[in-house]
């Protein structure tokens, strides 16, 4: 019988694929076809950096928060962003291992502009209601995203996304209650929510990808699904998204700042002004709003420290 | 004893003391959410954030005692004294380096450490004590604190010890943050003006007997390390218990109270 090494790709291919199919998960050590890694590995390299790099908008409100409260909540909750990103890059580590590269590559990577982060977190902040709305929208559209991927075909990343699916449902609810405290607030406060969802609406729905790659170039959501890592369109993602929470909207008083924005029943689809997609190339090149300056802030604090990772790496007899 | 038969002598000293212990980790927990995204490792932001979460919860806990006690809104404590009404010691209000958090500061990680494992032992040393206090409230809260606190002083002594025997650029920084906390640890132990009215009725264990046993606690690392026993200064440059402070608390307090403060109806 031959062994599992001398079976040709051919055959590993057709292999991997019948697990992919009968549901199996793929764990680190098993065969993959170098497009799944590679599919893989930019995924969930994007996902950790995005926890790491969404850490600093709300980061910016953390010893600003206006209670104590909410200072305990804010501080818990950026937290367990960090730790999803720490998760997420020991998962992408593993996959980096036959290209021998590890984290501090990855950051080499971010750097230099080769690893992005998503486009929400290039966005700049005003005030204490952009942290209510990151949290409400930005990580309730995350977990619509998130949790079609907790059964993907990857063992590691799925098993990752269930303690993260589990905590974002805690940064939702958080970031709904600073929201609902401004909504029943002064003229000032509901002034403040709106301006902040007037900011975000675009990129919460750029936050989902274009509807096709025609928009950007290049897309790996049909590679994703093949694979069975989601099972979604990005455009299936952003409907769930209006359908969860254009009502939730609605009923804070809040106005959406989207004139053209109406239900179709013949079709069960929301139609919608489409955001300014050249601006979403822009902001995935690093060149949003905020994209250098949060880079700039990472970057600089890396190497600042970097005499801690050598003293701690230095082999003192 | 508890809130039904205090004296007011005795509900003024206990507020003395409930001020400096809240304002301690008021403080310092601000100065590390400061830290928050900034870590040299990941791991170690995460672990960071973790204890200024925790110490935030502390303070939270003393400001409520003190509201209980009649003091005022534990958040209004919190958010809106002057700085001239803080009690807290000076190190704990010293910034993490230089520049503003939201620019690009030069946060120094060798006094991050240094001041955490110092400030968390002085910290155990009073826990300890307060567990004994003869102010029931507070000598519950001290035992919920002193759980956290085990895992903190691990923390902060681990980075102290690998830091302290390892590279010469990293022990010279660590020399160098050593010297700036130690100049400012005058107050630490003290109680300023309140010292007899806090010492005699029994709240908490005397300045010199605690600051004796923090030496002797952390004695044997600093041997082990070669490193000179630091001398604590006799008499503090500013005296934060008595509200001597510098203008890094200041310049803290307006950021950490700038949303609280926007709009004095709203509830946020």
């Amino acid at each position: 019988m031959a062994s599992f090494n001398t079976i040709s790709e051919d055959n590993q291919l057709t292999n991997f694929m019948q697990r992919i199919e009968a549901g199996e998960k793929i764990e680190a050590d098993d065969w993959m076809p170098e497009d799944y890694r590679q599919t893989l590995i930019k995924l969930i390299s994007m996902h950790g950096m995005s926890e790491i790099m969404g850490a600093l908008p709300e980061k910016e409100w953390v010893p600003k928060a206006p209670s104590l409260y909410r200072k305990l909540g804010i501080m818990a909750k950026v937290q367990d962003e960090m730790g999803h990103g720490q998760l997420l890059l020991r998962v992408t580590e593993d996959l980096l291992k036959p290209y021998n590269k590890n984290r501090a590559d990855l950051m080499q990577d971010l750097f230099n502009g080769d690893l992005k982060f998503h486009n929400v977190f290039h966005m700049e902040t005003k005030t204490w209601a952009d942290a209510g709305i990151i949290g409400w929208l930005v990580d309730g559209a995350a977990i619509i995203t998130q949790t079609d991927m907790l059964k993907a075909s990857y063992g590691p990343y799925a098993r990752a996304l269930q303690r993260i699916c589990a905590e974002e449902v805690f940064h939702a609810q958080h970031g709904e209650s600073i929201i609902m405290a401004l909504a029943e607030g002064t003229d000032q406060q509901k002034a403040m929510i709106q301006e902040a969802l007037n900011r975000w609406w675009e990129p919460l729905l750029m936050f989902f990808g274009p509807a096709s790659k025609e928009t950007t170039g290049s897309s790996k959501q049909d590679l994703t699904i093949k694979y069975k890592i989601r099972t979604k369109t990005n455009e299936e993602f952003r409907q769930i998204f209006f359908d969860k929470y254009i009502p939730r909207i609605i009923s804070l008083g809040l106005t959406i700042p989207d004139p053209t924005l109406r239900y179709d029943k013949d079709s069960n689809l929301w139609t919608y002004q489409q955001p300014d997609w050249n601006e979403f190339k822009k902001i995935i090149k690093n060149q949003g709003q905020r994209s250098e300056a949060r880079l700039n802030l990472r970057r600089h604090s890396y190497e600042y420290n970097s005499w801690v990772r050598d003293a701690l790496s230095a082999n003192i007899s | 004893m508890n809130d039904s038969v205090m004296s007011p002598e005795y509900t003024d000293a206990v507020k003395n003391l409930l001020f400096q212990l809240a304002d301690d980790d008021f403080m310092y927990s601000f100065r590390g959410s400061e830290w928050l995204g900034l870590a040299p490792h990941i791991e170690a932001d995460i672990a960071y954030s973790s204890i200024s979460q925790d110490t935030m919860g502390h303070a939270a806990m003393y400001y409520t005692l003190l509201e209980n006690l009649g003091a005022g809104n534990a958040d209004d404590l919190a958010h809106s004294r002057p700085a001239s009404d803080r009690r807290n010691s000076i190190l704990t209000e010293r910034v993490n380096g230089s520049g503003y958090y939201l620019e690009t500061p030069h946060y120094d990680w060798a006094y991050a450490v240094t001041r955490s494992y110092f400030y968390t032992q002085a910290k155990k040393v009073k826990i300890d004590s307060l567990c004994e206090s003869s102010y029931k409230p507070l000598a519950e809260v001290a035992v919920k604190v002193r759980m956290e606190l085990y895992y903190h002083r691990l923390h902060w002594e681990t980075w102290f010890k690998q830091l302290m025997s390892s590279t010469d650029v990293a022990k010279k920084k660590m020399n160098e943050a050593i010297a700036l906390v130690v100049a400012d640890f005058g107050d630490v132990f003290s109680y300023g003006t309140q010292k007899e009215a806090i010492e005699s009725n029994g709240l908490i264990g005397s300045e010199e007997a605690l600051q004796e046993k923090w030496k002797m606690n952390i004695e044997p690392l600093l041997t082990s390390l070669q490193v000179q026993m630091p001398k604590i200064p006799d008499q503090p440059v500013k005296n934060g218990r008595n509200g001597e402070h510098t203008n890094d608390l200041e310049e803290g307090l307006t950021t950490l109270s700038e949303v609280y403060k926007f709009e004095s109806a709203a509830v946020w």
